[in-house]
């Protein structure tokens, strides 16, 4: 067998040959490569990165080989990890296939959809979105009624969803609905799959308070989408929904990590040093004149460091166990609220100047920041309220009784 | 940097654990305190802890020691922790032995590093003299006498110095009261002439004390260091001591936190437990979450004393990470182990009133949270 030494030699020569330049600087919002069927590519050398990336599997290191991805084990992935950081690549890929519905799919999907569905992933020729949240049910996402009734060999599905990250530039939908009304609304939950260039389904973003719009409402009107769509068993859903929101979740806590190959939910800061653009920004030089200011930004880094810490320390634990687990929650709860405390000293940090909306007398990077600052509100909300985290750490790992047993009954 | 406790460290751990929950519950240090005894310490336990090489722990073997690392003296104080244990482990091996390897020179080593771990030798560290910590800022002088110094000041919240053989006493031998030059360390006989240690009983009813130097002279064998130049390496010791002391504080916050758990899920109000609560059980999740970090932080320290190829500058930043860390995160739980038992956490027969005693003097010692941001901004330019 190779030996890990050896395998970082070949990775190391590897990349040096076919990491294009452009592709080691640090990431710009524009540049960000979704894939898909419409993909986009601002920089040509992104195309090639990626095209590299994938014919090896490297989009996904640690999947099976047989379904494209790159069939490395956790040693293996953690060389590849650490030589992209050495010379800091940029990811050639970022997609809720390979965040979310890849990992769960590889576990509950069945052979045929894992061929069908999961080497269109490792090489970004689908873009997948998530049909999770609905009008009247966020937090309580169980209680969603988007409705997918069974017609010969075909699912008649009407409903509607919303927050879906888009939902008007996806390929395909990873979606949740209900297919039966009569049991306990965890029972009754199907996870289902289908192309978003189906009759019947519209699409319609939403204005946000930061003045973008990456979610979308989502609406299907007897969609029809072939009954062999459904993952795992019907009415057990569920299960994998919970599954694949732990994925989102330990995705969304790499927010709180500010490193290029973490996908920060759209707030690519290009102003990295909090202590660095404060200092500038009031013409300090030894020593951070503001001593409130000071104190924040110290406790901020020392928060963030031990989270960083804690994530690592989470890996190499569940080397041994199976994947994400409920200390996920913890982790997203953490990461976002580090996450929103970052962009709140930021603010601070750089003071008026941090508040521009639009035009003249600002440059593009405090524009930017304020749009991230307000952004940044929703890490707390999307992939599960910060509530919820805390609700799912009292119950699964503090082993709290059930609050909502009650509400439930 | 191994995050995650390795097979020996892991067992290590767990028989320190078996240890003090036998030998050394939270009961120990209410006979002691109900007894006003003397020591302030149980010498039988104390003899125990020495039988298992406690002493010996992070003393390289060439000294008699066992080489166990930094990693092992954590994991050994977490559990300490855990039953707030009171004996010389801190004053005489986490910070005695430490100062003695980091400052001492071939002799001292040899000389004195055998008899801490034998059990033969108690220190005491003599710093501070004011009510906040700042290591800088002494005003104790050592003057050049025939043959060695003479030293005159007074120290306060002195480790464990009524019960010292030896006092590691920081003085100035030149330079201004605040700097950081001109600063030597001595070792003084705790018997000798001119030196009056007065025992203060403090909240956690841990040993403490005032010292006076009343021109006491020591021989100049007695420097332990560089004389004028110790401020560097003090510091190093002072580090190591601060994550020693977070690794503590670690285990006692561990146990004030699965107390709260235990009371969450039998306490009974308006007839549900009062642990389905979801006012409670945010606070308690929150808890958890901060607990995990502190994990994370202790065992980042530790590893960064146990790697040859850590700088004292990374050393002093992961060092001040940790005492703050721990400090403001032990002030939340000792106080929420009051507020989550209720009535019962205010009864000096419950033990959690012991933690929230032990964690302000925890969070004073070696510098308190505040102390320490402000380190780390200094440390990281800023």
């Amino acid at each position: 067998m190779q030996s890990l030494q050896d395998f970082r030699e070949e990775t190391r020569s590897w990349l040096e040959q076919n990491c294009p330049d452009s592709m080691r600087t640090a990431m710009v919002q524009e540049e960000v490569v979704w894939g898909g069927r419409n993909a986009e590519f601002t920089n040509p050398d992104s195309k090639i990165w990626l095209e590299r990336l994938a014919q090896k599997g490297w989009t996904c290191p640690t999947w099976p080989a047989e379904y494209g991805g790159g069939g490395l084990d956790k040693d293996q992935a953690i060389i590849l990890r650490e030589e992209l950081v050495r010379i800091n690549a940029r990811p050639g890929l970022t997609s809720f296939g390979i965040s979310m519905l890849g990992p769960v799919l590889l576990e509950y999907g069945s052979h045929e959809q894992k061929l069908e569905h999961i080497p269109k992933i490792v090489r970004g020729e689908i873009r997948w979105c998530q049909g999770y949240s609905e009008p009247g049910s966020g937090s309580d996402l169980a209680s969603l009624a988007t409705k997918a009734e069974l017609q010969g060999d075909t699912y008649l599905i009407n409903g509607s969803k919303v927050w879906t990250s888009y939902a008007d530039k996806a390929d395909w939908i990873f979606c949740l609905v209900r297919t039966d009304f009569e049991v306990p609304k965890h029972s009754g939950i199907s996870f289902i799959l289908f192309d978003m260039a189906s009759e019947g389904i519209s699409t319609k973003p939403i204005q946000l308070i930061s003045g973008s719009s990456p979610f979308c409402e989502t609406f299907f009107d007897d969609v029809k989408v072939p009954a062999s769509n459904l993952v795992g068993r019907l009415n057990e859903g569920w299960t994998i929904a919970k599954r694949l929101l732990q994925h989102e979740r330990t995705m969304i806590s790499g927010f709180g990590l500010s490193s290029g190959q973490s996908d920060n939910g759209g707030t690519t800061s290009t102003i990295s040093s909090l202590e660095g653009t404060a200092m500038s920004y009031r013409g300090d030089s030894a020593k951070l004149s503001d001593p409130v200011l000071r104190d924040q930004i110290a406790q901020f880094k020392i928060d963030s460091d031990a989270f960083a810490y804690t994530s690592t320390r989470s890996i190499e634990e569940s080397k041994q166990g199976q994947g994400p687990n409920a200390t996920s929650s913890m982790l997203k709860n953490y990461g976002c609220e580090l996450n929103k405390r970052r962009y709140e000293l930021m603010l601070q940090a750089i003071g008026s100047q941090g508040l521009g909306w639009e035009g003249e007398g600002f440059n593009d990077e405090e524009l930017q920041l304020t749009r991230e600052w307000l952004r940044s509100k929703a890490n707390s909300i999307e992939g599960g309220t910060s509530e919820v985290q805390l609700n799912v750490i009292a119950k699964r790992v503090l082993g709290l009784p059930d609050i909502l047993s009650m509400a439930q009954k | 940097m191994a995050l995650v406790l390795g097979e020996d460290q892991q067992l290590l751990k767990d028989s320190a654990k078996s240890f003090c929950e036998q030998i050394a519950p939270v009961s120990l240090l209410r006979k002691l305190r109900d007894s006003k005894d003397e020591l302030g310490y149980d010498q039988a336990v104390w003899t125990q802890m020495i039988e298992l090489g406690w002493a010996g722990m992070a003393v390289p073997e060439s000294y008699g020691g066992f080489d166990f690392g930094h990693g092992g003296l954590g994991v050994v104080l977490e559990e300490t922790g855990r039953t707030l244990l009171s004996s010389p482990l801190i004053s005489t091996v986490l910070i005695g032995a430490t100062a003695i390897l980091e400052l001492g020179n071939e002799t001292q080593k040899q000389q004195l590093l055998p008899q801490i771990v034998a059990g033969e030798l108690l220190t005491a560290l003599a710093l501070d003299e004011h009510t906040t910590h700042r290591p800088s800022r002494v005003a104790t002088t050592a003057t050049k006498v025939e043959g060695g110094y003479s030293l005159r000041g007074s120290k306060t919240f002195v480790l464990d110095g009524h019960i010292a053989n030896k006092l590691i006493t920081v003085a100035r031998t030149s330079g201004e009261t605040v700097s950081e030059q001109g600063l030597s360390v001595f070792l003084v006989d705790a018997a000798a002439e001119g030196v009056s240690i007065q025992r203060t009983i403090m909240v956690d009813s841990r040993n403490s004390s005032n010292v006076q130097f009343s021109d006491v002279v020591v021989p100049s064998e007695a420097l332990l260091g560089d004389l004028d130049g110790a401020f560097k390496s003090l510091s190093k010791v002072l580090d190591i001591a601060r994550i020693g002391v977070a690794a503590e504080m670690l285990g006692s916050m561990q146990a004030v936190f699965e107390s709260i758990l235990v009371y969450l899920k039998q306490r009974e109000q308006f007839g549900v437990l009062i642990g389905s609560f979801q006012g409670l059980q945010h606070r308690a999740a929150e808890m958890y979450s901060e607990i995990e970090l502190c994990k994370s932080v202790v065992r980042a320290a530790l590893s960064a004393l146990d790697d040859p190829e850590k700088s004292s500058q990374e050393i002093a930043v992961i060092a001040s990470m940790a005492k703050a860390k721990l400090s403001e995160v032990f002030f939340l739980v000792s106080n929420e182990g009051i507020q989550m038992h209720g009535g019962i956490g205010m009864t000096d027969e419950f033990d959690v009133g012991f933690y929230i005693k032990r964690a302000r003097v925890a969070q004073q010692f070696l510098g308190d949270a505040a102390f320490h941001r402000d380190r780390y901004a200094s440390l990281n330019g800023f």
